[in-house]
């Protein structure tokens, strides 16, 4: 019985594993990546979003709070500013945001579903993110159109393939552009992602060969067992398992990498925190100055101890995931 | 000991197989890495075989670890199927490749 409560305690199990490699209590190493979360509002309702956006949620970073993150960002160790939402393209100050952003001449990585810049009010964007250099990180969970559609909505993956393809007419994920279009796998279901090198190439076969289309690299993620993901594993009777196997893939090498050692994520209420993940549970930074973006000194919060959780599993599972795909080979 | 001979949990055992003998285990479990792993064929190719054999060999714990690689490997749930018919066909093959036997002594023994 007493084992059954110790496997089952993720939390503790998780914090026994870094300790066991060295690694707690988990410090930042900088703060070189600026993640801000400027709307839960989406177009979309995908059955795994961890912040559960969609079309009824209302929250939208202000302007103000934008020129807060603008002014954080010139911290000279940042060196990424990473917009996601949401769909960011819904907050109304986005191009303004974009605009400016790109001045500081950092990289400007910024989320999409895709899908949101065929629709009306949303389609001279792509133009917009090219003049600014902008990354654009493209959701694509299955290269397979029934997976995708199953995950989020029907008819998303005929829309995603139309919408890189006119993110391809602007130059993005063409050589030689200098027009980075990166895209995003998560599994459509309660198992973890294979290696991002085998499955890009899956994903360049296809979507090249089938559909025509080319991107520049396959970011995998595995998916954070937290908001509708949570619900999804609860529901359909898979918690347990998909807990024991994010810890048995418990990787060390991956847990020395995790993102949130040196990215800084943003509210859209300009609140901070460790991660998209700890933004999704309200668990704010640990930090002896109180305060918004702009009220605390990222010197100090690049040194800050990171918020953990059992949810921390799915960043260490195997190869390791982050917001930028795997840790390791 | 458990009500049942299969049991879900019974697959988190696996990596202790070696116990009793572990110098076997250990050799298994080498084997097992070299033989599974990417070579000429591809860790999807050898994925979609150990699939069909797992279910071929009635090995639930095979079947449930290899359909789950297969999903993460991102083969579609079509492919997989395929190998499972092809080692289908090979069971029933096998058997009615026997079933020569049962000729040859229906010829020999009958007038």
């Amino acid at each position: 019985m007493d084992d059954l409560k110790a496997k089952t305690d993720f939390a503790g199990n998780f914090i026994e594993k870094l300790a066991c490699c060295g690694l707690y209590p988990l410090h930042a190493t900088g703060v070189e990546i600026l993640q801000m979360n400027i709307t839960r509002r989406c177009n979309l309702s995908c059955k795994h979003c961890h912040v559960q956006a969609g079309p009824g949620r209302t929250e939208n970073m202000t302007r103000e709070t934008m020129a807060r993150c603008i002014r954080a960002a010139e911290y000279p160790g940042i060196t990424t500013v990473d917009i996601t939402g949401g769909a960011p393209e819904m907050n109304p100050d986005l191009e303004w945001f974009v605009v400016e952003m790109a001045k500081l001449g950092k990289r400007v990585l910024l989320r999409s579903n895709l899908v949101i810049l065929l629709e009306e009010g949303f389609r001279h964007l792509p133009a917009v993110f090219a003049a600014n250099g902008v990354e654009v990180v493209g959701s694509l969970p299955d290269y397979l159109g029934e997976g995708t559609d199953r995950q989020r909505g029907r008819d998303v993956f005929g829309r995603a393939i139309e919408a890189i393809r006119l993110l391809n007419g602007l130059g993005y994920g063409k050589p030689g552009s200098g027009l980075v279009l990166d895209l995003v796998h998560n599994p459509v279901g309660a198992y973890l992602p294979g290696e991002q090198k085998h499955l890009e190439t899956e994903y360049r076969r296809v979507l090249g060969a089938v559909h025509g289309v080319s991107f520049n690299g396959l970011y995998c993620l595995v998916n954070c067992p937290v908001g509708r993901y949570l619900d999804y594993l609860k529901n359909s009777g898979n918690l347990r398992d998909y807990l024991m196997s994010l810890e048995a893939s418990f990787n060390p090498e991956s847990a020395g990498r995790v993102m949130c050692r040196t990215t800084l994520s943003v509210g859209w209420d300009g609140s901070l925190y460790d991660c998209d993940f700890n933004q999704a549970l309200d668990l704010e930074v640990i930090c002896s100055e109180k305060g918004k973006i702009g009220d605390v000194d990222l010197s100090i919060l690049a040194e800050r101890e990171i918020r953990l959780g059992g949810h921390c599993l799915a960043c260490t599972a195997g190869a390791g995931s982050s917001c930028q795909g795997s840790l390791t080979e | 000991m458990s009500e049942n001979y299969y049991e879900k949990a019974d697959l988190e055992d696996f990596p202790n197989i070696g116990e009793y003998a572990p110098e076997e285990g250990e050799k298994f479990f080498e084997y097992y890495a070299v033989a599974t792993r990417a070579g000429k064929l591809s860790e999807r190719e050898k994925s979609l075989i150990a699939l069909a054999v797992a279910t071929v060999r009635h090995c639930p714990y095979c079947i449930d670890a290899y359909t789950v690689k297969c999903l993460s490997l991102g083969v579609g749930k079509d492919e997989m199927m395929e190998a499972v018919h092809v080692g289908a066909a090979m069971a029933a093959g096998d058997i009615l490749a026997h079933s020569t036997q049962m000729r040859k002594i229906i010829k020999k023994k009958e007038m």
